[in-house]
């Protein structure tokens, strides 16, 4: 891509037209003094040709949550251009779009809101005094709406095309003037997002669609015990089968694990496919064949006996006279899980004597071509110039796209065949080569005074650690931060509080996985605040509202919760309700379950949520996926998670990894958005995920007296 | 190998291909239209759902050599000329997909459904589309748009 200052005229390709592209060129450095103000990474984001065509980037991957709306709508609204006037493009880990080009944390709108909003905004005004100079009128009598500028007397107006000579030639503002929220016409409102077409359609291309012409596919096969090593294979066989052309070993890096794999390469992945099945392979399988869950498991009950590391101290714990009766311990278990994201992965790949040509769906296309250690070309041995990334739709992230693995395996692959090579797992290899969600033990105590407040609280958390996961040079001396996400930092005021971890080495690859380890702890944690609130024979919702004195966020949704669900209403015999909250690094969402009981049979009657967002962009999108992330935890919460016997994961298919059906789902899913102002904006993607197990949990209690402390449970047998 | 001619969305295309290759990776691969999607290989998931003379099917179990040339097979991309059957319709208007992936089968069962069901209760829905997953958790919006459309088609006559 050729350096492109934001006054200069580039040619689009084929036509006549000349066009501006509005934003910085981080490829031409002397520009960087004139940068739109915020929009120091946010580079070449809106493109207006003479004929008024306008383009406007998405940079943050569109995993279904909305993306490929919410972020050319920032910039839309200030530019006075309607979505329907506009093609939309998702980025392709261009340099021009600066380093975030990454869909995570549920950071993309929270982290780009006001940016995004100045480049639109400081665009208009270059239009504005365009035409106002073109007219020779004041800019104040000067508007600009869906894509053209009017002159307020007169009625006159220019599109945005037949301003853009003008436009390039003036200096962009530092400080343009934003819109008020009030006069917003898209922002806040459920608008239709464009891509829900194309996906309607059939139409919507993802990484697994790649069709590059000559390409070949491939099917690898990866040793079944994790952790083993290559030895030899024998491709004999494999070679007989028609429309195969090579067997090559290609290397996976996940993390700070390497594995080699077999890859098959034919003329049809179906080939390729059967011919994997005929290989030989001698595998080494290292002594991890010996590795099997519940052993592992029994291994991390008796860590629990260790004092680990502590993370966090409130006032002093057990330095006080709790009457043994008034204290409570508990230890909960939650499980291994896999992403099972709907689109398997994937990666199309031709490689070319030094340059790299890359089609996929990923979550990060800002690694793809970046220029850290991490990133791929680092880790192929290619120089970040010379690769070019198509991004997809992606068929589903959940973190599990945050990871370039099967991308390094398809490059070794395409870098021994001389034609571009498409590498698709199956459903199984995709179930069981991880990297994994990692479980987590936690170990409990609590204790309330006479008069049923809480005095004290104990969160001991045992787990494997995503940090040791991706770092050989982990210090087992010092906690592991995202392992204790969020057990210390609830708005619960606790006067004694002590928070702790103890690793366990875990030779599985783990990663993160939505809402990452809130979405275990908050079971553990939330689940024993209830257990404390009956011990204190207190209403769970009163005993956690007199632990919120202070005005505080979660005071505040959990008073607006109380409400919305109806929780001062009893309910009938048979039937009960639990609630939990969850604030972390991505938002704030607090969920009540209401459930029957009967026959042994839980059945989830209604849900309510409440998620604080400070500020809305598309109310109809934060339902989806607050509906989603319910729908995601109670798979979770039900559902068989990731176990290892022999070393090799025990389970394939959706037979074997079932997901949540739609005759499994509640019938009711009410979600209540909170979009009260404030500095900050709250993430959508991940917070409706936390609350759900334990308020299920807590649910399950109120109607049942049966507490459970181990997911998965099976909700048709308590 | 051997030769094999398919009806899709009412052309005629001539394949080469391995008698025991599923039709799935004859319609992705060999057709061209990308629409109908790999989820699974096992007829678990739904996502490669296309209609076999109007009869919703998993295109992963089926081998190009159980097909006769005639049987009509239908795809995603077939069921409308402008993205405007009453089920896509109904799909837009209510917002349904998330990541997208599975939606394509999901609509190729609910226009099934809908033809033999006009005006299915919540419990038909349920046991109907249980065979198509969607890990994005979709299914309310799945139920509400199925509703409508059976509305919208009452109301189209």
């Amino acid at each position: 891509m050729t350096a492109i200052s934001r006054r200069n005229f580039i040619k689009t390709s084929g036509t006549a037209t000349l066009g501006l592209w509005f934003g910085i060129s981080l490829l031409d450095g002397c520009v960087a003094k004139k940068s739109i103000p915020g929009a120091n990474n946010f580079t070449p984001y809106i493109l207006v040709d003479s004929d008024n065509n306008i383009t406007i980037y998405n940079i943050k991957p569109e995993l279904g949550q909305g993306t490929f709306q919410s972020i050319p709508s920032l910039i839309a609204e200030e530019f006075e251009v309607t979505l329907d006037q506009v093609k939309i493009l998702n980025s392709n880990g261009e340099k021009a779009f600066g380093p975030h080009q990454s869909a995570g944390g549920s950071s993309s709108v929270r982290g780009s809101y006001n940016e995004l909003r100045k480049v639109g905004a400081s665009a208009k005004e270059m239009l504005l005094t365009a035409a106002a100079a073109k007219w020779g009128v004041n800019v104040s009598d000067c508007y600009a709406e869906g894509g053209k500028v009017f002159h307020k007397p007169s009625n006159k107006s220019f599109t945005y095309g037949e301003l853009i000579e003008e436009a390039s030639k003036l200096d962009v503002p530092k400080d343009p003037k934003l819109k008020d929220p009030k006069h917003f016409k898209m922002l806040g409102k459920s608008m239709p997002r464009p891509d829900v077409p194309l996906k309607v359609g059939g139409r919507a291309v993802y990484g697994i669609d790649a069709e590059v012409p000559g390409m070949l596919y491939a099917s690898v096969q990866r040793c079944p015990v994790i952790g083993g090593t290559l030895k030899s294979f024998d491709a004999g066989e494999a070679m007989k089968v028609p429309g195969v052309v090579k067997v090559v070993k290609a290397e996976r890096k996940v993390g700070k694990y390497s594995y080699i794999g077999v890859a098959v390469v034919a003329n049809s992945f179906w080939a390729a496919l059967k011919a994997r099945k005929l290989l030989k392979i001698d595998w080494d399988t290292n002594g991890f064949e010996t590795f099997n869950s519940t052993d592992y498991e029994k291994k991390l009950r008796s860590l629990g006996n260790e004092d680990g590391v502590i993370d966090k101290q409130i006032g002093s714990v057990g330095n006080f006279t709790a009457s043994p009766s008034n204290t409570i311990e508990a230890f909960y278990e939650t499980p291994v899980v896999a992403h099972s994201t709907m689109e398997p992965m994937n990666c199309t790949v031709r490689a070319n004597g030094d340059n790299l040509e890359i089609w996929a769906s990923t979550q990060v296309s800002s690694s793809v071509t970046g220029e850290r250690d991490g990133n791929l070309p680092a880790l192929t041995g290619f120089k970040p110039e010379k690769v070019t990334f198509h991004e997809g739709f992606v068929g589903g992230g959940f973190g599990r796209r945050l990871y370039l693995d099967f991308m390094v395996e398809a490059v070794n692959i395409a870098k021994q065949i001389d034609k571009p090579v498409k590498v698709i797992w199956s459903r199984e290899d995709t179930t069981q080569f991880g990297p994994f969600r990692p479980m987590t033990f936690s170990k409990l105590k609590g204790s309330v005074s006479n008069d049923g407040k809480l005095i004290s609280f104990e969160h001991k958390v045992i787990s494997p650690s995503l940090h040791d996961s991706s770092n050989k040079n982990f210090d087992k001396t010092k906690v592991d931060g995202s392992m204790v996400e969020g057990i210390g930092s609830q708005d619960y005021e606790i006067p004694n509080l002590k928070t702790s971890y103890v690793w366990a080495d875990y030779h599985v690859p783990v990663c993160a996985w939505r809402s990452v380890t809130s979405s275990t702890l908050a079971f553990a944690h939330e689940c024993f605040i209830d257990e404390l609130a009956h011990k204190a024979r207190k209403d769970p919702m009163d005993f956690r509202m007199e632990l919120l004195t202070q005005p505080s966020d979660t005071k505040r949704i959990l008073e607006k919760l109380r409400e919305f669900s109806n929780w001062n209403t009893p309910l009938p015999e048979g039937k009960g309700r639990g609630m939990a909250q969850w604030l972390f690094f991505a938002g704030l969402c607090a969920q009540v379950v209401e459930v029957s009981y009967g026959q042994n049979k839980i059945k989830i009657d209604k849900v309510y949520a409440v998620i604080d967002l400070g500020t809305v962009v598309n109310p109809d999108n934060v339902k989806n996926q607050v509906e989603g992330a319910i729908i995601m935890a109670l798979t979770a919460a039900t559902k068989p998670g990731i176990t290892l016997a022999e070393g090799k994961v025990q389970q394939a298919n959706f037979d074997t990894a079932p997901v949540l059906r739609i005759n499994e789902t509640p019938p009711e899913i009410n979600v209540l958005i909170l979009a009260e102002g404030g500095e900050k904006i709250k993430g959508v993607g991940e917070p409706g995920l936390p609350p759900f197990a334990p308020a299920l949990g807590n649910a399950i209690f109120a109607a049942t007296g049966k507490r459970i402390r181990k997911l998965p449970v099976d909700i048709t047998s308590i | 190998m051997a030769t094999y001619n398919l009806t899709v969305n009412e052309k005629s295309y001539t394949i080469d291909a391995e008698p025991d290759m599923p039709l799935l990776w004859a319609i992705r691969d060999f057709v061209g239209l990308k629409g109908t999607k790999f989820g699974c290989g096992m007829a678990l998931c739904g996502a490669c759902t296309v209609h076999l003379d109007g009869s919703p099917t998993r295109s992963c179990q089926i081998p190009l050599s159980v097909l006769r040339p005639e049987q009509k097979i239908t795809t995603i991309e077939g069921i409308s000329k402008d993205v405007d059957h009453v089920i896509q319709k109904a799909w837009i208007a209510n917002q349904v997909p998330q990541c997208g992936y599975c939606q394509s089968g999901q609509i190729m069962s609910a226009v099934a459904l809908l033809a033999s069901n006009p005006n299915p209760s919540d419990e038909d829905i349920d046991a109907y589309m249980s065979g198509n997953i969607c890990r994005c958790g979709t299914y309310p919006r799945i139920r509400k748009a199925i509703h409508a459309a059976a509305k919208m088609t009452t109301v189209e006559g």
